[in-house]
């Protein structure tokens, strides 16, 4: 592969995604907390949105809303598509912070460490 | 943003680290904005930035507020990190074949979209594109999103509901206050 075939700038939208969602994998993996978790799982998924709409972005597009004077538009598909799971998106951490709750209220803690302790404990 | 998720991941603080995850969502919704994409900014907006930072801050007073520092050992370090890594590596070579960005050839818009932007306003009557494919073409999308919504929220219901019960079960009573009474 040649050197300007690797170092692409119309690719570089791809590459902020993937740094912001290795960013969000590693705390998910890396910490103990469970809240903490739960954001990193957040700025995961949002990083995936932002990978869908800028697929759907075409360049000297307008948001997909007709009036006149506009003729290019982005594509409306991946808009749908997002707005679904972003909703989705939070109905899952409502009920993963519920389950948080009651891991709290069953353990006395949200610190995954503590917990493994307790089970070890039994 | 790429800022803001660093400071969280190193802060300690939980309070501080849901602030930011809401910033962080607002500025997504920004650049959503800049991707043409004004439905998803501000459902980001709305639902992203202000409804799940309520509910984390809402989970946070029925918790603690201080993460615990733990100590690290060099196993819990190096294997996130090298896992985490090699994930990357491995999508940065899966995107060299992707299509540049805002290419208009991409084989994304070539597929059901031109029908969309073509023939909806004659279809469905809608100046918004995305109204129209969210609610006439793939309408059953959304009714599957709606019965995701309504299990989670049975789901949350059920979990705090027997938290409640078990509260209630602590609390004394009625004969146990007689009986109070009477000792006095």
């Amino acid at each position: 592969m040649q050197y300007n075939e690797i170092i692409n700038p119309g690719l570089y939208n791809y590459w902020i995604v993937i740094f912001l969602m290795m960013i969000g994998f590693y705390i998910v993996i890396a910490r103990g907390n469970l809240v903490k978790k739960l954001v990193g799982l957040n700025i995961f998924q949002t990083s995936v949105f932002v990978l869908y709409i800028s697929m759907g972005k075409v360049v000297g597009g307008t948001a997909p809303i007709f009036g006149e004077g506009f003729e290019v538009f982005s594509n409306p598909l991946p808009h749908v598509l997002i707005l679904t799971a972003i909703v989705v998106g939070v109905a899952t951490t409502a009920l993963g912070l519920s389950l948080v709750v009651r891991i709290r209220e069953a353990y006395g803690t949200i610190e995954e460490e503590d917990i493994h302790a307790q089970e070890e404990d039994f | 943003m790429a800022v803001t998720a660093i400071v969280i991941l190193r802060i300690k603080n939980l309070f501080t680290v849901v602030m930011l995850g809401g910033i962080y969502s607002l500025l997504s919704a920004q650049m959503f904005v800049n991707l043409d994409a004004v439905d998803v900014a501000f459902t980001e907006a709305a639902v992203g930035a202000g409804i799940s930072t309520v509910l984390m801050l809402g989970t946070l007073a029925l918790t603690s507020r201080e993460e615990k520092s733990e100590k690290k050992s060099s196993r819990t370090f190096w294997l996130p990190l090298v896992v985490v890594f090699s994930t990357g590596i491995a999508l940065i070579y899966g995107t060299l074949d992707m299509p540049d960005y805002g290419d208009p050839n991409a084989p994304v818009h070539h597929h059901v979209a031109p029908r969309y932007l073509l023939d909806s306003e004659g279809e469905v009557g809608m100046p918004n594109v995305v109204t129209s494919v969210l609610a006439s073409y793939r309408g059953f999308d959304t009714l599957g999103e709606t019965t995701v919504v309504f299990t989670a929220l049975v789901g949350v219901l059920i979990l705090l509901a027997t938290r409640r019960r078990r509260k209630d079960n602590d609390a004394p009573t009625l004969a146990d206050l007689e009986e109070q009474e009477d000792d006095a």
